[in-house]
């Protein structure tokens, strides 16, 4: 098997061909999905624990469902309500799951590397639902997955990532992927939503909307995080949606055959156009539906390692 | 520092090490003698009746390391270390000499808090000197009482773990320590620039997302407040430089003739951002200023040399073990230092030629006792036996086990270092032995 990790920490650490094989992997996920029984009977040894420190709707339920249909026995954690609030440290919460005889994590935090951490802390396989700026590798993947089943391939299409670049774990992995698998990426957004050295990237950048959609077939919206209009980094969401949203004219510029994808969830009228959001080459709820194949395909191969070891 | 009341103090002859003394132009192989608390001799015609020999053949002898910027964290932080645990790691890292930062809790900014210090300082195994702090409760908006806390025996003011952000009060606190004789030691990062930061604005801050604390947020406060040194007068001493601009500023304010210090740790002296990403973000790589890059390293290594950087302080920050075990970003800035300071300087420093076993006796000795006028940093016949006998062939790996301090917050933990204090003398008493 052609997957050497035992967790899922980021994109940065996979190879192409590690990619490539989570991919296929989904293919036969997604073909499952469209069966009128969704369940296969895979994982009914396996007890997961969905640790969100952050909210979260589309990723949490997406790693719900995707584990129930692997059979998976699922417990989910949401920090308020918990010990959390009661002063408990991420250690002694995880620690007093796990003694609950729980097999794999799949933590959202807002931490930088806290997936890491509970690694350390356990040695239990961890999978990063989104590490506070740093990765979100199975929206990643799922982004990967949808470009894929578009295109066919990677080689010399042009990505554009728009936005909060600066901020975006989504960005991020996205980065990593699409620099491994071949893609061209160009990351487009206001100076101050730019990383401070973009260059680190090795991928484009640019903080001209037009010169960055000019003739791509990707373009990857992110979501504009309202606080950072009140932290200074832009004046105001009016400008924002001036300079740097999605509209139905710019969209003119890109290649004919393209596709438009966000995250979620949307700011309509901000980042990008509701008619734009709607639009038949908006790809964001094909997206959703790629992202339980995806995390299948993930929690299988980990879960397929951690039987191994 | 603990008084021995009373009891005989043996005579001791320290023979044939390698005594590196600049104050007094010494480095060669000699024997020193002490009787009582004090250096009695140097090469002595004639040994004393009863005197015990201790064979240091081999080894170095230093006058006794002084750091001048330790949080002892007492009193309030007890927990995490307190004046006696931090001597006994201090007498272990080669240190006769600490200098302990006023933002405790409550924070030394009265001369009643400064007297407390002397009082708890009974309990070290080494001689401890209180820093006051520059404004009423580090507030930065007040002078706290600077003139009494002189006379109560403060050896220099800072507000060290806050920037003075307030340039009339920066200005004050110079003019005013300035009649006093005493400087003020300043820890700058301006706090808007690094609000929020875990790490240097740099190549991993921007790979990660993660908040930076650009290199602006150093120079910008150093660069102001040497104009403030031009117009208050006093003297002003940086703490913990990180940034080659740093270097720059100082260097330039040094050539115009300012009276301006600085000092530098040994993390800052050899670690980099880099090294934050490669242990997955081991919050024992955190602290405040953070650590830069290459590039600010070989300034900062090359300025040892040149004399821009005065000495090398451990800034010995330490935290509970509960307090590091978290993300990263959860948790404390600082990290510890007394007891790997030397060894640390000694293998990547001067094992590899970068600087002179004098140039290390020079930065960790001589200057921080000239820079706070303490009696330490000298073998002259008659002043304190402080000692520090270091064995430069001992290798050894870091173990969080071994460390006397109360914390482990170690960047260095599992480091293969070379050279190892053998013997440490305080006041002519052998403090620790390894």
């Amino acid at each position: 098997m052609s997957f050497g990790h035992k967790n899922l920490f980021g994109l940065k650490d996979l190879s192409a061909d590690e990619i490539l094989y989570l991919l296929d992997e989904a293919k036969a996920f997604r073909q499952i999905l469209e069966r009128d029984i969704k369940k296969v009977p895979t994982l009914r040894w396996l007890a997961v624990v969905n640790l969100f420190y952050e909210p979260s709707t589309r990723t949490r339920i997406s790693f719900e469902l995707a584990e129930k249909r692997l059979s998976a026995e699922v417990v989910n954690f949401s920090k308020s309500g918990s010990s959390v609030a009661k002063g408990e440290s991420l250690r002694d919460t995880v620690n007093n799951i796990l003694a609950m005889k729980v097999d794999m994590v799949v933590v959202r935090h807002s931490s930088v590397g806290a997936p890491q951490f509970i690694h350390r802390a356990t040695g239990v396989p961890v999978i990063n639902a989104g590490d506070g700026t740093n990765e979100h590798p199975t929206q990643a993947l799922l982004d990967l997955y949808t470009i894929r089943e578009k295109f066919g391939q990677f080689n010399g299409l042009k990505v554009v990532i728009l936005g909060d670049i600066r901020h975006s774990r989504v960005a991020r992995s996205n980065i990593w992927g699409l620099k491994k698998l071949g893609a061209k990426v160009v990351l487009c957004g206001p100076k101050t939503l730019l990383p401070p050295n973009p260059d680190v990237f090795g991928v484009e950048y640019t903080t001209d909307i037009e010169e960055a959609l000019a003739g791509a077939q990707v373009v990857n919206v992110l979501r504009l995080q309202l606080e950072r209009q009140q932290s200074g980094f832009i004046p105001s969401l009016r400008e924002y949606r001036m300079f740097w949203g999605l509209t139905a004219e710019r969209k003119k510029l890109l290649d004919p055959d393209h596709i438009i994808m966000h995250p979620g969830p949307l700011n309509r009228g901000v980042e990008i156009d509701p008619d734009v959001a709607d639009d038949t080459d908006a790809v964001i709820l094909e997206q959703v539906t790629n992202g339980v194949a995806v995390r299948m395909a993930v929690l299988y191969t980990l879960a397929q390692k951690l039987r191994e070891a | 520092m603990k008084v021995n009341k009373g009891m005989k103090m043996p005579i001791y002859l320290l023979k044939g090490g390698h005594i590196v003394d600049p104050a007094n132009g010494v480095n060669r192989v000699g024997d020193i003698l002490i009787r009582d608390d004090y250096i009695e001799a140097i090469d002595p015609q004639e040994i004393p009746e009863g005197a015990e020999i201790i064979d240091v053949s081999g080894k170095y002898v230093f006058p006794g390391l002084v750091d001048m910027h330790t949080h002892a964290r007492e009193p309030g932080q007890e927990y995490k270390e307190d004046i006696e645990s931090a001597s006994l790691a201090a007498v272990a890292g080669g240190f006769t000499t600490i200098v302990t930062m006023a933002n405790t809790n409550p924070p030394i900014d009265t001369a009643d808090r400064i007297t407390f210090i002397y009082d708890r300082s009974l309990t070290a195994h080494c001689r401890v000197y209180p820093v006051g702090a520059v404004s009423k409760g580090l507030e930065g908006e007040q002078l706290a009482e600077l003139a009494d806390m002189a006379q109560a025996g403060a050896v220099a003011f800072s507000d060290d773990g806050n920037t003075i952000a307030d340039s009339e009060l920066m200005r004050n606190a110079l003019a005013y320590a300035d009649q006093l004789d005493l400087p003020i030691l300043v820890h700058e990062i301006d706090p808007t620039l690094a609000a929020g930061g875990q790490i240097h604005e740099g190549r991993v801050a921007s790979l990660t997302g993660m908040r930076g604390i650009p290199a602006a947020a150093e120079t910008a406060v150093i660069a102001r407040d040497i104009d403030l040194l031009r117009l208050a007068g006093g003297r002003l001493h940086i703490q913990h430089i990180t940034t080659a601009g740093a270097v720059e500023l100082i260097r330039r304010a040094k050539e115009e003739g300012l009276p301006i210090t600085c000092e530098v740790t040994p993390h800052h002296l050899t670690l980099t951002e880099e090294d934050v990403l490669e242990s997955d973000f081991d919050p024992n790589f955190k602290m405040m200023p953070p650590l830069r890059t290459e590039e600010d390293i070989f300034a900062l290594r090359e300025s040892l040399r040149d004399g821009t950087i005065d000495a090398i302080a451990t800034d010995h920050a330490p935290h509970a073990l509960h307090e590091k075990d978290n993300p990263f970003d959860q948790t404390p800035f600082g990290v510890i230092g007394l007891e790997t300071a030397l060894s640390v300087v000694w293998t990547e420093l001067v094992a590899k030629g970068i600087i002179s076993a004098e140039d290390l006796v020079r930065l960790m000795a001589v200057n921080p006792a000239k820079i706070l006028d303490l009696p330490a940093g000298t073998l002259s016949v008659g002043s304190y036996a402080d000692i520090t006998v270091f064995d430069p062939d001992a290798r050894w790996k870091v173990d969080p086990k071994d460390f006397r301090s109360k914390s482990q917050n170690s960047p260095f933990i599992g480091r293969e270092l070379t050279g190892r204090v053998a013997m440490t003398i305080v006041g002519g008493e052998i403090v620790f032995r390894k």
